[in-house]
């Protein structure tokens, strides 16, 4: 909550084992790492704008999580969170991202021309290519925690970034609170439009407060790149468009980022990185490059060969129904995307993208003639 | 281009854009700096209550009615002794406007203190929901003696079951909406332990939420005892369903008449109940068991939250004074068709519900016929006023069967409005 959690202080009069949540029917990074004695640790603690180690780990508390589905169970309220709370996160962050060690350096590369190829998906099974990411605005708390005058600011900042931008990047910013119905109408139609969040793994942590004041919608005229003011993440960030030229989403991708970059970066508030994370997001989940970069895809036949799910393991890939994530693939049309965040570039993951679906289309079309893929299955990437 | 951008943010336009959002000077180098987040008390300075009073201009509750940006302003920096704040009270009536036809209170008490430290919004919403009821000036009545009431058994011709609730909170432990794990757990141990020593017919057993068996669960399910995580967002967005189920539980005795719920919205909420007509028996049990609870409590140095002027302290506003809700199950298949219902409920100072409890319709001919009013009368008025009111309700639907007329009762004599 925004003025402190100076109730904090007042919970230190109880011992740590009547504090101490129950976790025992849970199943999340959280809770994996969350002993009695790291509680005791850290539940004195708080960031200089006043987040505590229950206020990072109430999401994961309230939501036990899917003997199947590992969720993270915590967020960062602001960009202390990540240092105040690292032997909480370190340890999360190490089990989200494969091992990523608490003095790894990440690296962020945005140059576009740094992708090989990508341009030629065939269009006849890549049906659309999209890549979003998220960023935060420095000096400002995150959405768990962040107070309506703050968030007022960073739609006010976000939407000056936006509206001056030109060429391509012309566009328009619709407010969620006072946009006409024909505009509804039309974003929802165009698949834009974002709603109050009902999953409680957002509304325990706090982000749905106040909704829907300083929250919107910007995209530009042709419809191809899309900003989201005030959701999850203070800016979502997403290129798209349909057919399979990957590089040209790509391309649209980082020089609209690096153009807003540059602007808020004038004003003293760039965005939220370092060296070690990357970019700095609400989500553990989403550190590093908070990219994912995605296709929908026609794979009838090799959706159902026995090594499907081997194959993208090896490609450092996901797979997700066309609802995006957790639903079901229609007609054999699949969302495709890297499921890395940390430890790689932007680059990096997209070329993986690229070069995984351009091989599994082409495993598509010698099981549409019959033939065998075995000699094509790749080996661990 | 960037320009206007620019134009807006540099130079002497700086003093411009800070005087716009009301910071002084100091502040300046706050908001330009490079820096990370700003401690609290660098915020508080940085953005006046004026950026951050609320949009409640589509809002239709108590609290957005009463909460003007000079209270707003006024109250914004205040803390009560457990640090809980404003817009941790108004939280919940921010996230749910409301709707046209019912008016919800849309704020919460996080301690007993929260209705004092923010009395200049807490007294304008108690007047408003509790018609006219002015707690600054006026003394609300306890009285919990049961032989007072007279004609409490219904012609069970009509009523099929009596019941009747209220809260209690735990003085000294913050309420559901701001505890800790560890109060939530101290409110379950004290209330646990004081009811073990009930006896007779009283005598009963807990049952932990969290640790319940399956065929527990079912039976409470099937004595339609069980209460589960909360889903309407008038309670989830005042943080009340947190940690859940950590020190959630019922308590009922074996007779399965006198029924406890522990922290769910409040930190208990006290049932009487029976099938049939008995309400004074109802009543009864009600009073007497509550007594004794009260009393075991207080032998271990514990009280209820209560005062003069607001009675017993409650989470929501609406609930303060008696948090008292006495009801009848009955059937009026004539009377419920009839134009007149709805006034003879309202100067009956009545309410009807379905047969689910609120927000719920009416199954066939059954109501659920309560009291509206909460705070300014006691316990034993307003049982009294519920038992006057359905012996009338059953009389008109007596009369209606044999094809006489029924008249519309004069007003029950309410607070200045």
């Amino acid at each position: 909550m925004p003025f402190g959690n100076t109730h904090n202080n007042f919970k230190l009069n109880y011992k740590v084992e009547e504090e101490y949540p129950d976790l025992s029917k849970h199943n999340n990074h959280m809770a994996k790492v969350l002993t009695k004695e790291l509680y005791g640790k850290l539940r004195d603690k708080q960031t200089p704008s006043g987040y505590t180690l229950d206020d990072v780990i109430q999401t994961g508390v309230d939501n036990p999580g899917h003997p199947f589905i590992m969720t993270v169970g915590c967020v960062a309220g602001d960009e202390e969170s990540y240092t105040v709370f690292k032997d909480l996160l370190d340890p999360v962050i190490s089990d989200r991202h494969g091992g990523y060690k608490p003095d790894d350096k990440h690296k962020t590369d945005l140059n576009f021309e740094n992708l090989k190829g990508g341009d030629d998906l065939d269009p006849n099974y890549v049906l659309s290519s999209r890549v979003r990411t998220g960023r935060s605005i420095k000096g400002f708390t995150l959405p768990p925690h962040n107070s309506r005058g703050e968030r007022r600011i960073i739609e006010r900042l976000s939407v000056e970034a936006l509206t001056s931008l030109d060429g391509e990047f012309k566009g328009k910013y619709y407010p969620l609170k006072s946009m006409t119905d024909a505009e509804q109408e039309q974003l929802i139609a165009d698949h834009f439009l974002f709603d109050k969040p009902v999953s409680p793994l957002l509304t325990c942590a706090g982000m749905a407060r106040d909704w829907p004041d300083a929250r919107g919608i910007w995209h530009n005229d042709n419809k191809t790149f899309l900003v989201w003011v005030n959701e999850e993440d203070h800016l979502r960030v997403i290129s798209m468009q349909k057919g399979g030229n990957m590089r040209e989403v790509f391309r649209r991708f980082c020089v609209g980022l690096t153009k807003i970059e540059e602007i808020f970066k004038k004003h003293n508030h760039g965005f939220m990185w370092n060296e070690h994370l990357g970019y700095i997001l609400t989500c553990p989940s989403n550190l590093g490059t908070g990219l994912r970069g995605g296709v929908h895809v026609k794979l009838p036949k090799l959706s159902t060969h026995a090594k499907f799910e081997e194959i993208l393991t090896r490609l450092r890939l996901q797979k997700r129904g066309t609802g995006g994530v957790d639903t079901a693939s229609v007609g054999g049309v699949f969302d495709i995307s890297n499921a890395d965040r940390l430890g790689s570039s932007e680059v990096e993951q997209v070329q993986m993208v690229v070069d995984g679906v351009k091989l599994m289309v082409e495993m598509e079309k010698k099981l549409e003639k019959g033939e065998a893929i075995d000699s094509m299955i790749p080996a661990q990437k | 281009m960037a320009s206007s951008f620019t134009r807006l943010i540099s130079g002497r336009n700086k003093a411009i854009l800070l005087a716009g959002l009301g910071a002084g000077t100091m502040a300046t180098g706050f908001l330009l700096s490079e820096s990370g987040s700003l401690s609290a008390e660098a915020k508080t300075k940085l953005y006046p209550p004026s950026s951050d009073y609320p949009d409640l201009r589509k809002h239709n509750n108590c609290m957005a009615s009463a909460l003007t940006p000079a209270i707003y302003a006024k109250l914004r920096d205040k803390v009560t002794p457990n640090n809980w704040t404003l817009d941790q009270s108004i939280q919940t009536g921010v996230d749910n406007p409301g709707h046209p036809f019912i008016k919800t209170v849309g704020c919460v008490a996080g301690d007993e203190e929260s209705y004092e430290v923010f009395s200049d919004l807490f007294t304008p919403v108690i007047i408003d929901r509790h018609n006219g009821y002015d707690p600054k000036t006026m003394k609300h009545p306890t009285d919990l003696d049961a032989s007072k009431i007279t004609n409490g058994i219904f012609d069970e011709n009509y009523v099929l079951s009596s019941r009747v609730r209220t809260g209690r909170s735990i003085r000294g432990l913050s309420l559901p909406p701001a505890c800790s794990r560890a109060e939530r757990r101290e409110v379950e141990r004290v209330v646990v332990t004081a009811l073990a020593g009930l006896k007779g017919d009283l005598a009963g057993r807990y049952y932990s939420l969290g640790d319940m068996t399956e065929q527990e669960q079912q039976q409470l399910i099937d004595d339609h005892f069980l209460f589960d995580k909360p889903v309407s967002p008038l309670l989830t967005c005042a943080f009340m369903a947190r940690d859940w189920p950590d020190a959630r539980g019922i308590w009922h005795n074996n007779e399965k008449t006198f029924l406890i719920w522990i922290n769910e919205e409040d930190h208990t909420r006290v049932i009487s109940m029976e099938k049939g007509g008995n309400m004074k028996r109802v009543f009864e049990r009600f009073c007497r068991g509550l007594k004794q609870v009260e009393h075991l409590i207080q032998e271990r140095g514990w009280e209820f939250m209560w005062n003069e002027n607001l009675g017993y302290i409650l989470t929501c506003p609406s609930n303060l004074g008696t948090g008292l809700r006495a009801g009848v199950h009955v059937r009026l298949p004539k009377l419920s068709k009839d134009a007149r219902f709805s006034k003879i409920l309202d100067n009956l100072r009545l309410q009807k519900r379905g047969t689910g409890g609120v927000d719920t319709a009416a199954t066939g001919d059954t109501f659920d016929i309560s009291n509206n009013d909460r705070l300014g009368k006691s316990e034993v008025e307003l049982v009294q006023l519920l038992v006057d009111g359905v012996n009338y309700l059953i009389d008109c639907e007596k009369k209606l069967e044999k094809g006489q007329d029924i008249k519309v009762p004069a007003p029950v004599p309410q607070f200045k409005k």
